[in-house]
C-alpha cells in the first residue's frame, strides 16, 4: 500500500510545478487517468473488507478530491496567465486617429438650409412652395406686374437679356421671383397661399451685389387679407426665423409697381463687435419689401380687384442667411470654396423643424 | 434728393428738429438715406484772433502764432505754414483732437522744428469748403472771436438726403416734400405763391413744335420769354451756399437760378444766351448725323428718336435733358431766353439712357413734372432773374398747350379698412387727402376725389388708400393674426420634385459631399463642351465672358470649382449641387439635376492617406456609388434600371455609363471625365461625376394605404454556392449576374460578384468573373441533388447568355 500522504505531497507538488496546461494535463493523467496513481488506489477499495473500506475509503477519496481541486485551481491560474499574455499581445494604440466619416465631412449650403427653414415656418401657416422658370418673358417679369414699358422702375432692375426671337421679343433672366406670382394666379384659383424661393439675376456685381442671388416671395390672395395680416405674418416670421422672442419692425411706405399700397420693412437690431442681435439696439436694417397686390396685377391675372385682394412680400434669402448666421460677404456664397462651405455650411442631418427648432 | 433744413423751412413753418423731420420722412415714405449734421461736424472750429504771428526760429516758411480763441483761455501757440498768416488777422482755429475733413486726419499736439503747436489755423480746403488751400481763411475785422465758425459762415445747415421712389416725382422739389410733411402734421405749408411778372412787348423769339399729331406728346408745351439787359456773374452767397450744401457747383447767376428752381420746386428750366440764338426756336426730332456739344463738355451723336431744340445754327439743346454749350449762358450774357417746357417721360428716359446722360432735368422729366407748374415756373424764374440780374422781361410765349390732367376717382372710404385693416373716421381721411392737395367732393360713403396736377401716379382707389395709410403711419396699422384656411393640423405642402430635391441634398451631403451653389451661367466654350451653346441661351449682355451662357450641365461649374480648391491647396474635394440646367429658353427646357463631383482621393469612405491603408484615387465606381445611393434614397426601384456602358461626350467612353429605364427614359449618367474635357477646362484629374435629372425620375405608384407589403420569412437556412466563369473581356458582368438570377427566380435571391481576374491564367481577351449565388428555399430543405440541379441550370443559363465557361 502506497503511503497516501507521501503520494499526495508528490502529486500536489507536481500540480504546482506544471508550467502550462499540457504539463498540468500530464499530471492529471498520471494521477487521475485510467492507470493513474490515485485511480489505482481507488480500484483497491473494491477488494477491501467493509471495515478496511470504512477506514481507507475516506482517505483515498479525500486524496482524489484534493488532487482534483489542486488541478482545477492550477488550471484556472494558468488560463488567467495565458489570457493576460494574450491581452497584452493584442493591445493596440487606440489613440490612432480615424479618417473623418462622410457625415462629418458633408455639408448643406446655407441657402438650402435657409430655404428649408422658410419652408418649415410657412408650411405650418398653410403656404405651399411655388416655383417658376429662371428664363422669363417680358410679360411675366415686367408687364403683368404693372411695370409700364420704358418706366424708370424697369431701369432699376439691371436686367439680363437673351437674344431677340423672330418677333424681336427678348426673354430675360428673371430679375425677381415676382413673375411666379403671376404664374400662380393664372394657374390656380384663390385662396392662394404660396412662398416662392428661387434664383434671380441682375447684371450688377460689386462688393454687395452678385449677378445671381436668391429671393423668396410670399403671396396671399383671398377675399379678406389685408395689411394688418401681412404685418402679423412678417412679425411672426421674423421671430420664428431669427429664433428670438421679440422683434421690433418698422414699416415704411414705399413703392413697387406691383403693389399698392407698398412698404419696406426694417428690423431693429444691435451691432456689437461684428455680431447682429435682433430685438434690441438702435439700428434699423432693411430686410424686405411688401404691399397689397396692385389692382392692375390682379386684373392682369383675371381677378376682379373689387372681389379679390391680397398681399405679397419679397426678401433676399442670401441676405437673411447672412443676417442670421453672420457671413460678412455675399460673393463667397457662389465661389464653392470648401473652406467657406465647411465653416458656414450645415451638417447633413441638421434638419430644420418647428418641433425641434430651426437650428441646433 | 438733397436739401437743407433751412431751405425746407422756406416752405414749411415748423419748429421740428432735424431728427423729427427725418423720422417723419421715413414714416411717410420718403426714405432718409443720410442726415449730415454740419453743426456737429464743425463744432470745434471757432473764429479766432491771431494776436501775434512771428517768424519760426528754425524754419523760413513757418510762423509761430499766438491765437486768442475768445474763450477766456490764454492765447494758444500754433505753428502755421500759411503765407497769409499775420498779426491781427481773424481766422478759423481748430484745437488738438479735431478731425480735419479736407485732410482726413485728427489733430494732435505736435512739435514742429522744435516749437510746440497746439492746434491749427484752417484753410477753406481743409474744411472742404472750396479748393482754396493757398492760405488760411481770412475773416473780416468784425468777425466775432470765440463764436462757432459754421454758424457765422452759414454752413451749419443740416443736409438731409432722401431716396425718392419713382412714383413720387412731386417729392423731387423741396416744396413737395414740405407739403407731405405738413400733411403729416409737422408744420404749416407756406410755399410762397408765384405771381405773374408783367412783360414789355412780345417775346421776339418764337417757338414752333414740329410734331405731327401722333408725336405731339413728345413736347406738349414749351413756354419761353426773353429778359434783356441782365448782368450775369457769380450768384449771391446765400444761393451759392444752398447749392453747394446739396452738392451742386455754382456756375453763374442765370444757371444757378435754373438749378435752384429745379430743386426748390421740382421744375427744371433752361436758359439760352439770346445773342447766340440765331432766328427762332423749333422743337423737333433730331436728324441722323446731328451732333451737339452739351454743357457737360461732351459731344453727343443724336438720332431721330430724340427731341431737340434747334435754331438756324442747328441743335442748341437736347430737350429736357441737357442744354448745348454753344448757346449756354456765361458772364458775357446780357439777354437771356428762359425755357420752361413739358416733355414725354418715356422719351426722356429712352434718350437719356441712349446718350448716357444723367442730369437733374432728365431725372425729373422722366418721372413726370407737374404740368400745371410749367408756366408758373417760368414766372418764378423771370422774377428771380429780374431780382438778381436786373434787366427787362418780355411777355411769355407758349407753344402747344398745358395738358388738362384733371380726373375724378370714386373713393369708397371703406376701401381703407378693406385693404389695410385701419379703421379711420371719414373726416380724418378727407383731411389727409385735402392736405396733400386732393380735391374731395361729396359727403357720403363714396366720395369723388380729384388728384392734384403733381400726382400723375394716382390712378385709382388703391393709390388713395396708400396716401391715407402712409400719412396715418403704417405703425398705426394693427397686426392681425392670420387665420389658417382650415382649423386643422397643417397639411403637407411639398411637391414630389420639391421633396426629392431636398432629400437629394441631404443624401449627398451624408455621403461626404459638400454642397456648392455655382453660377447659372458659364462660358460659351464650356457650354459647348457639355452639350450647350444654343444661341438662344446666350446672354445678350453678360457681365463677363466666362458668365455668358445658361449652363447645360452642372459638371463644368463644379469641375472648375474643384480645380480652384485644388489651387488653394485642397486637392481632395467632393462637391455637389442640386440645381437648374437649361436645354432651351422655354420653361420646359429647365430641369433640376443632382450632380456630384469627386476629385483626388475624396472618396465617400475617407479622404487622403491613412495609417492603415492607401490613399486610393477616386474612380468611376465612386461616382456610380453616389448615383445609386441617391436613387435608392429617393425610393427609385433599381430592379429595372439599365446601366448602359458609355455616357455623354464629356465622360471617358470606357469608364462611364448611362442610367436609364429604357432608351427613352434616360435618368442620367456617371463616369470619369474625359481627358480631353479636363484639358479644355484646364483642370486636373482624376475627376469623377454623376448627373441625375430629378424631373426624369418616375413617380412612385399610387397606393391606397400606407401598408408595407406582407413580410414572408423562410424557416429554412439560405445557402451559397460560388461559380467562376471565363468569358470574353467585353461581356458585361451585369449580364452574368442577370443570367444567374434568371436561372431560378424562386430560389436565387442574391447574386454577387466577388472576384474579377484578367491575366495569363485565363488567356488573351478573356476574363474570369466569380459570383456567389444565394439560394433561399421556402418550403423544405434542399437535397444535394436539387442543389446540383440548380447549379447546373445556373451554369447552363450563364453559358447560353454570355458564352461563359465554368473556370476549370
Amino acid at each position: 500500500m502506497t503511503d497516501i500522504p507521501t503520494l499526495e505531497r508528490t502529486l500536489i507538488g507536481a500540480v504546482a510545478a506544471a508550467a502550462d496546461e499540457a504539463a498540468l494535463e500530464a499530471v492529471r493523467v498520471s494521477a487521475l487517468g485510467k492507470k493513474g496513481s490515485v485511480s489505482e488506489l481507488l480500484k483497491t477499495l473494491g477488494a477491501m473488507t467493509p471495515d478496511e473500506r470504512r477506514e481507507k475509503g475516506p482517505l483515498i477519496n479525500g486524496l482524489r478530491d484534493r488532487v482534483n481541486a489542486a488541478i482545477a485551481e492550477r488550471k484556472a491560474a494558468l488560463e488567467e496567465t495565458a489570457l493576460a499574455a494574450r491581452l497584452a499581445a493584442e493591445r493596440v494604440d487606440v489613440t490612432l486617429p480615424l479618417q473623418e466619416g462622410p457625415q462629418t465631412r458633408g455639408r448643406i449650403h446655407p441657402i438650402s438650409q435657409v430655404i428649408d427653414e422658410l419652408t418649415a415656418i410657412f408650411a405650418d401657416m398653410g403656404f405651399s412652395i411655388a416655383e417658376g422658370p429662371d428664363i422669363e418673358t417680358d410679360f411675366y417679369n415686367f408687364t403683368a406686374l404693372n411695370f409700364p414699358a420704358g418706366h424708370p422702375a424697369r431701369d432699376m432692375h439691371d436686367t439680363f437679356f437673351l437674344p431677340p426671337d423672330d418677333k424681336g421679343e427678348r426673354k430675360v433672366l428673371r430679375t425677381h421671383t415676382s413673375p411666379v406670382q403671376i404664374r400662380t394666379m393664372l394657374g390656380q384659383k384663390p385662396p392662394i397661399r404660396v412662398i416662392i424661393p428661387g434664383r434671380t439675376y441682375r447684371c450688377d456685381s460689386d462688393q454687395t451685389h452678385t449677378p445671381m442671388f436668391h429671393q423668396v416671395e410670399g403671396l396671399v390672395i383671398d377675399k379678406s387679407s389685408h395689411i394688418g395680416h401681412l404685418k402679423w405674418i412678417l412679425e411672426e416670421f421674423c421671430k420664428a426665423f431669427f429664433e428670438v422672442d421679440q422683434v421690433k419692425m418698422r414699416f415704411r411706405p414705399s413703392f413697387f409697381p406691383f403693389t399698392e399700397p407698398s412698404a419696406e420693412v426694417d428690423i431693429q437690431c444691435a451691432r456689437k463687435g461684428g455680431e447682429i442681435r435682433f430685438g434690441e439696439g438702435e439700428d434699423w436694417l432693411e430686410i424686405l419689401g411688401c404691399g397689397m397686390v396692385h389692382p392692375n396685377v390682379l386684373r392682369n391675372c383675371g381677378l376682379d380687384p373689387d372681389e379679390y385682394q391680397g398681399f405679397a412680400w419679397g426678401m433676399g434669402i442670401d441676405r437673411i442667411a447672412m443676417l442670421k448666421y453672420g457671413m460678412p460677404d455675399l460673393r463667397p456664397f457662389f465661389e464653392a470654396d470648401v473652406r467657406w462651405l465647411s465653416h458656414y455650411g450645415f451638417r447633413p442631418l441638421d434638419l430644420p423643424t418647428l418641433a425641434g427648432g430651426l437650428s441646433s | 434728393m438733397k436739401f437743407t433744413l433751412s431751405w425746407l423751412k422756406d416752405h414749411l413753418d415748423t419748429d421740428a428738429t432735424v431728427q423729427d423731420v427725418a423720422d417723419t420722412l421715413n414714416r411717410i415714405g420718403l426714405e432718409v438715406e443720410a442726415v449730415e449734421d454740419k453743426a456737429a461736424l464743425f463744432a470745434p472750429y471757432v473764429i479766432a484772433h491771431v494776436v501775434s504771428a512771428e517768424q519760426h526760429p528754425n524754419a523760413d516758411r513757418l510762423r509761430v502764432c499766438m491765437v486768442d480763441t475768445g474763450r477766456g483761455e490764454p492765447p494758444v501757440q500754433v505753428v502755421c505754414g500759411a503765407p497769409n498768416a499775420r498779426t491781427g488777422m481773424k481766422s478759423v482755429f481748430a484745437p488738438a483732437g479735431t478731425y480735419i475733413p479736407g485732410k482726413g486726419i485728427t489733430l494732435t499736439v505736435g512739435t514742429i522744428r522744435g516749437v510746440e503747436s497746439r492746434g491749427m489755423l484752417c484753410s477753406a480746403f481743409e474744411l472742404e469748403l472750396s479748393d482754396d488751400h493757398e492760405g488760411i481763411i481770412d475773416l473780416p475785422e468784425d468777425a466775432p472771436v470765440g463764436q462757432p465758425f459754421a454758424a457765422y459762415a452759414g454752413i451749419d445747415d443740416p443736409v438731409i438726403e432722401i431716396a425718392v421712389t419713382p412714383n413720387r416725382a412731386d417729392a423731387l422739389g423741396i416744396a413737395g416734400i414740405a407739403r407731405d410733411l405738413a400733411a403729416a402734421g409737422l408744420g404749416r405749408l407756406k410755399t410762397p405763391a408765384v405771381t405773374a411778372v408783367p412783360g414789355n412787348g412780345p417775346c421776339p423769339v418764337s417757338v414752333s413744335l414740329a410734331f405731327t399729331g401722333e408725336d405731339a406728346h413728345l413736347c406738349p408745351a414749351f413756354a419761353l420769354r426773353l429778359v434783356r439787359g441782365v448782368k450775369n456773374g457769380p450768384s449771391p452767397a446765400w444761393l451759392q451756399r444752398r447749392l453747394k450744401a446739396i452738392g451742386l457747383r455754382p456756375i453763374n447767376t442765370l444757371v444757378d437760378i435754373t438749378n435752384y428752381i429745379t430743386f426748390d420746386r421740382g421744375r427744371p428750366l433752361h436758359v439760352f444766351d439770346a445773342k447766340k440764338v440765331a432766328g427762332n426756336l423749333v422743337v423737333r426730332h433730331a436728324r441722323d448725323g446731328e451732333e451737339v456739344l452739351a454743357l457737360d463738355g461732351r459731344s453727343y451723336a443724336l438720332d431721330p428718336s430724340m427731341v431737340v431744340i434747334a435754331d438756324d445754327n442747328g441743335v442748341e439743346s437736347i430737350g429736357g435733358i441737357m442744354g448745348g454749350e454753344h448757346s449756354g449762358c456765361d458772364e458775357t450774357t446780357t439777354d437771356v431766353l428762359i425755357e420752361s417746357a413739358l416733355w414725354d417721360p418715356l422719351n426722356i428716359a429712352q434718350t437719356g439712357r441712349k446718350l448716357g446722360i444723367v442730369s437733374d432735368a432728365r431725372y425729373r422729366f422722366e418721372r413726370g413734372v407737374d404740368p400745371a407748374f410749367c408756366e408758373p415756373g417760368l414766372e418764378l424764374a423771370t422774377q428771380m432773374v429780374l431780382d438778381l440780374c436786373g434787366g427787362e422781361a418780355s411777355e411769355a410765349t407758349l407753344a402747344g398747350s398745358i395738358p388738362d390732367t384733371r380726373r375724378a376717382l370714386a373713393f369708397p372710404y371703406a376701401e381703407v379698412k378693406r385693404l389695410t385693416g385701419l379703421d379711420l373716421p371719414a373726416g380724418t381721411m378727407r383731411g389727409t387727402l385735402e392736405a396733400l392737395g386732393f380735391l374731395v367732393a361729396g359727403t357720403g360713403e363714396v366720395v369723388e376725389v380729384m388728384p392734384p396736377s403733381w400726382r400723375a401716379d394716382i390712378e385709382g382707389k388703391a393709390d388713395l388708400v396708400e396716401e391715407v395709410m402712409r400719412i396715418t403711419g403704417l405703425d398705426n396699422v394693427p397686426a392681425v393674426p392670420f387665420p389658417r384656411l382650415e382649423a386643422a393640423v397643417a397639411k403637407p405642402v411639398l411637391t414630389l420634385l420639391q421633396k426629392r430635391t431636398r432629400l437629394a441634398k441631404r443624401t449627398l451631403a451624408a455621403r461626404g459631399l459638400v454642397e456648392a451653389v455655382t453660377w447659372s451661367f458659364i462660358g460659351k466654350a464650356e457650354a459647348e463642351l457639355f452639350g450647350g451653346g444654343d444661341p438662344r441661351l446666350a446672354l445678350a449682355n453678360p457681365i463677363a465672358s466666362e458668365l455668358s451662357d445658361m449652363r447645360p450641365s452642372l459638371v463644368p461649374g463644379l469641375a472648375k470649382a474643384a480645380q480652384k480648391n485644388a489651387d488653394r491647396g485642397h486637392p481632395d474635394v467632393a462637391l455637389f449641387e442640386v440645381g437648374q440646367v437649361f436645354a432651351s429658353d422655354e420653361p420646359e427646357g429647365q430641369t433640376i439635376v443632382a450632380c456630384a463631383l469627386r476629385r483626388g482621393t475624396a472618396r465617400a469612405e475617407g479622404v487622403g492617406r491613412r495609417w492603415d491603408g492607401e490613399a486610393k484615387p477616386v474612380d468611376v465606381f465612386d461616382a456610380k456609388a453616389d448615383a445609386m445611393a441617391l436613387l435608392t434614397a429617393l425610393g427609385i426601384p433599381t430592379g429595372g434600371l439599365q446601366i448602359v456602358p458609355g455616357g455623354p461626350s464629356w465622360y471617358h467612353p470606357g469608364r462611364s455609363a448611362t442610367l436609364q429605364f429604357g432608351p427613352r427614359a434616360v435618368l442620367g449618367a456617371f463616369g470619369e471625365l474625359h481627358p480631353r474635357i479636363l484639358k479644355a477646362l484646364d483642370v486636373k484629374g482624376p475627376l469623377v461625376a454623376f448627373e441625375l435629372t430629378l424631373d426624369a425620375l418616375p413617380a412612385p405608384k399610387a397606393k391606397p394605404t400606407k401598408m408595407k407589403p406582407k413580410l414572408a420569412l423562410s424557416d429554412f437556412q439560405p445557402l451559397t454556392r460560388d461559380f467562376a466563369f471565363v468569358v470574353d473581356r467585353e461581356v458585361a458582368a451585369a449580364e452574368i449576374v442577370k443570367s444567374a438570377g434568371a436561372a431560378d427566380r424562386n430560389l436565387v435571391t442574391e447574386v454577387t460578384v466577388f472576384d474579377v481576374y484578367e491575366g495569363p491564367h485565363v488567356g488573351e481577351g478573356k476574363k474570369s468573373i466569380a459570383i456567389a449565388v444565394t439560394l433561399q428555399p421556402t418550403d423544405k430543405t434542399l437535397t444535394d441533388a436539387e442543389i446540383e440541379a440548380v447549379s447546373a441550370k445556373i451554369v447552363e443559363q450563364v453559358a447560353k447568355k454570355t458564352g461563359a465557361a465554368l473556370r476549370g
